[in-house]
């Protein structure tokens, strides 16, 4: 069978390619919001279709132990390596070797482009979560290049 | 059999219901819509124990003099309710299960089109169909 993963890659480089080379207003910012909401529609939808032999979830910090092992796995074929939370909302996942940075250069070269490759992911991961009941607010952060971190920001109540 | 079949949203209004006779259709809207607050109990009280099943059927929910009312929640909130006659005795609780199982697979096929934006009503031909010929309600 052919590389599955790697399908999914090209499909993505083309879709950044296409909202950046969208003719119309391209404010930088536009870009990442288009990405961002098309993440989040596929995040409700794999969500459900995941979660439909798995248990109930407990709490908010099963929910997150969920995206970081079984949804990461089903998407990136990997683990989220670190996840860290201050137990009042907020949840940072750290991926060291992030599926869409790899294959660009680990120097300084392309950090500024790193943002849109990030876009979807943050909209993945926002639908997801939606879906599972908890609204929240997803940010990403190049460290050095494959490595990542997604900031998760849950308002209380 | 049931008699009627109904999905609720995550902020519990109906996306879907359908009876076995359209005239019934209000009555049903009421008997389902009493049912969500014992299923909010019984969520609730599952997810503060610590031994629990965890499965995403409830069971009965209620029975009352003419039917019985079985309830399942999934992982995104959604409701599923299922109205079975009380005559009806033939129906065991393992083909309660694989009725809500069905309607659950039903459900996310529906859910995945692109073209649904969750949280509207269901009018998809194949999620109706799906119920008619899995023999969950056959008007």
């Amino acid at each position: 069978m052919a590389d599955v993963e790697s399908l999914f890659e090209f499909v993505h480089m083309e879709i950044v390619a296409y909202f950046l080379n969208k003719p119309g207003k391209n404010v930088d910012n536009d870009v990442i919001q288009n990405l961002e909401r098309l993440g989040f529609g596929v995040g409700q939808r794999l969500v459900e279709r995941f979660t439909k032999d798995s248990g109930r979830f407990k709490d908010e910090l099963e929910i997150m132990k969920y995206i970081c092992k079984d949804f990461w796995t089903a998407v990136y074929k990997k683990q989220i390596d670190n996840l860290r939370t201050n137990h009042q909302g907020t949840y940072v996942l750290q991926d060291n070797n992030f599926q869409l940075l790899t294959q660009m250069s680990d120097g300084k070269q392309y950090t500024e482009d790193a943002p849109k490759f990030l876009a979807f992911p943050c909209g993945l991961i926002r639908g997801a979560l939606s879906n599972l009941g908890l609204s929240c607010s997803v940010s990403a952060d190049v460290l050095s290049m494959p490595k990542c971190k997604f900031q998760i920001v849950i308002p209380k109540s | 059999m049931a008699v009627c079949v109904a999905v609720i949203g995550k902020e519990n209004y109906p996306l879907y219901l359908r009876t076995v006779s359209p005239e019934e259709e209000l009555k049903f809207h009421y008997t389902v819509h009493t049912s969500l607050d014992v299923v909010e109990e019984k969520v609730s009280s599952l997810t503060k124990s610590s031994n629990d099943p965890r499965e995403l059927y409830l069971g009965l929910l209620y029975p009352t003099e003419d039917y019985k009312v079985y309830g399942y929640v999934t992982n995104s909130k959604i409701k599923f309710v299922i109205v079975v006659e009380s005559a009806n005795t033939a129906l065991r609780d393992n083909e309660i299960r694989t009725m809500f199982r069905k309607l659950h697979v039903a459900y996310t096929d529906m859910f995945c089109n692109p073209f649904y934006n969750p949280g509207e009503n269901i009018t998809s031909r194949r999620f109706e169909e799906a119920i008619q010929t899995q023999e969950i309600v056959n008007a």
